[in-house]
């Protein structure tokens, strides 16, 4: 398997765990991956507002640049809301008019978009290219005894995504249980945690990260494939268990960091460092005991 | 029993302009809308609304722009997609809502300033670097809106810089910014310049 890889801005700061863990994984199952060199922003939820042809050219000049050195690979993205708008604008490219308009725009760029090249999401890749079957002949330490909250979130399969449920997504399940984790089953996996208003309207968003989080207690982590989802169910614990009116502190991983702890490797692709709410998983602490007296 | 105040609705005599212009080439999806309510329903912030979704759309069907735009309910909407999911009639909503809110920004009717520094922080970060830079877009963010309020954040803000979330970076204010020359383009074909 071979993809073309558009990282998106949050993996250059806030989400480097992910992108670290995500091609760490995709190695093992002995993908090739290529990044796309000189890609920029999507334009993210505010290029859209702030201009609509603005919210397609964006995504587009990346989608182009795939095209020209994709070589028919398809492009790897791990962010919901930039794969949203990749999606949103290979629909757009669909009409000729809209198409021709946004190619009159990258002229400047020297580029071209001719709407071929296929965005994926990091799930799509992991639940349908490799498999649960693939996934667990790689495992080396099984998350036995780990309970896991799937939570898939909203743009990761909505509106323009064609690879699972938009209501009640599964493509988690196969893989937390190749892992060997028990997956935690809730309410929540597909409601929106609040991210894009949670900056502008925090009493709003933090009510709506509260929801998915209050959901998800009784499980020992969540799983996101956001990092959107990943830093507002993470960063925003103390707020939300004052909502709440009581204690909640769950450690919010990368699906990727969970199937590379897993495949065991190393801290150093983990991160688990890097998180506001700390990755004390007891599971963690079991395992390492368990290797350190085999050894 | 008092009497009935309001008109009764002249369904033949509607002004469409809005509709027009926020749902394009698609607008007679938008007047297919019968109420049913299952938007406002699926909405995570319909309860914090001043006019819930369902009632809004009918409004944008009767053309009731400079009412809509002052509305807080458009910059409520967290793009979770799941009324545009549900809706029976297939109308693009939450997309809607975003020509809603460009409409807004346009007619400089913005009834929510800290969204329009949201979103004005981010494309100008954007369009300098070519790439986000979480920082200076959240520094840039809070000074523009509500400098007070950052205080609610600063806790958190450094926490993420002493874990690496965020890096602190110079902001490079002169020359020329790696997307102006696209920016440039796309609002000379948008007729904006």
């Amino acid at each position: 398997m071979k993809y073309i890889f558009y990282p998106g801005c949050s993996q250059e700061g806030s989400a480097l765990e992910y992108r670290v863990s995500t091609l760490a994984v995709l190695e093992a199952l002995g993908a090739e991956v290529e990044e796309l060199e000189d890609w920029t922003c999507c334009g993210a939820s505010a290029a859209p507002v702030v201009s609509d042809l603005l919210g397609v050219v964006l995504p587009a000049r990346n989608l182009a640049l795939a095209e020209q050195r994709g070589n028919g690979r398809d492009m790897l993205t791990v962010c919901s809301a930039c794969y949203t708008n990749f999606r949103r604008t290979m629909n757009a490219a669909a009409d000729p008019n809209r198409l021709a308009r946004i190619n009159q725009a990258l002229e400047v760029e020297g580029l071209t978009y001719h709407g071929t090249v296929t965005a994926r999401h990091i799930l799509d890749v992991l639940a349908n290219d490799f498999g649960p079957e693939a996934i667990k002949e790689h495992v080396k330490k099984p998350l036995e005894g780990l309970t896991v909250a799937p939570y898939y979130g909203c743009q990761t399969v909505r509106p323009y995504s064609p690879f699972d449920d938009d209501q009640r997504p599964t493509s988690m399940v196969g893989i937390l249980e190749a892992l060997g984790a028990t997956v935690y089953h809730h309410n929540r996996e597909a409601s929106c945690c609040g991210t894009s208003v949670v900056m502008t309207k925090p009493e709003v968003g933090l009510r709506m990260a509260a929801s998915v989080l209050e959901a998800c207690e009784g499980a020992d982590c969540i799983a996101t494939v956001c990092p959107m989802c990943q830093m507002n169910l993470d960063a925003y614990q103390d707020k939300v268990s004052r909502i709440l009116g009581h204690r909640v502190r769950i450690p919010v991983l990368f699906l990727p960091q969970l199937i590379g702890l897993a495949f065991g490797l190393p801290e150093s692709v983990l991160m688990f460092d890097r998180h506001i709410t700390p990755v004390d998983l007891d599971f963690t602490t079991e395992t390492q005991r368990t290797q350190s007296s085999n050894n | 029993m008092s009497e009935p105040t309001a008109e009764p609705l002249d369904l033949t005599n509607l002004d469409r302009t809005l509709a027009r212009e926020v749902t394009p080439g698609r607008w007679e999806k938008m007047l297919s809308c019968i109420q049913c309510g299952t938007c406002t329903a699926s909405c995570p912030a319909a309860p914090a609304m001043d006019l819930s979704p369902r009632k809004m759309w009918r409004m944008v069907q009767l053309g009731l722009t400079e009412e809509i735009l002052h509305s807080k309910t458009m910059w409520l909407c967290s793009l979770c997609y799941q009324c545009q999911v549900r809706c029976p009639r297939g109308i693009p909503l939450t997309e809607t809502i975003t020509r809603l809110k460009e409409l807004a920004l346009e007619r400089g009717i913005v009834s929510s300033p800290e969204s329009e520094a949201f979103y004005r922080s981010f494309a100008d970060v954007m369009r300098r670097y070519g790439r986000m830079r979480e920082l200076e877009f959240m520094v840039r963010f809070f000074l523009t809106s509500n400098p007070l309020k950052a205080l609610g954040f600063s806790k958190l803000g450094l926490t993420m810089l002493r874990r690496g979330k965020v890096h602190l970076e110079l902001p490079r204010l002169g020359g020329e910014g790696r997307l102006d020359r696209l920016c440039e383009r796309v609002a000379e074909l948008e007729g904006r310049r």
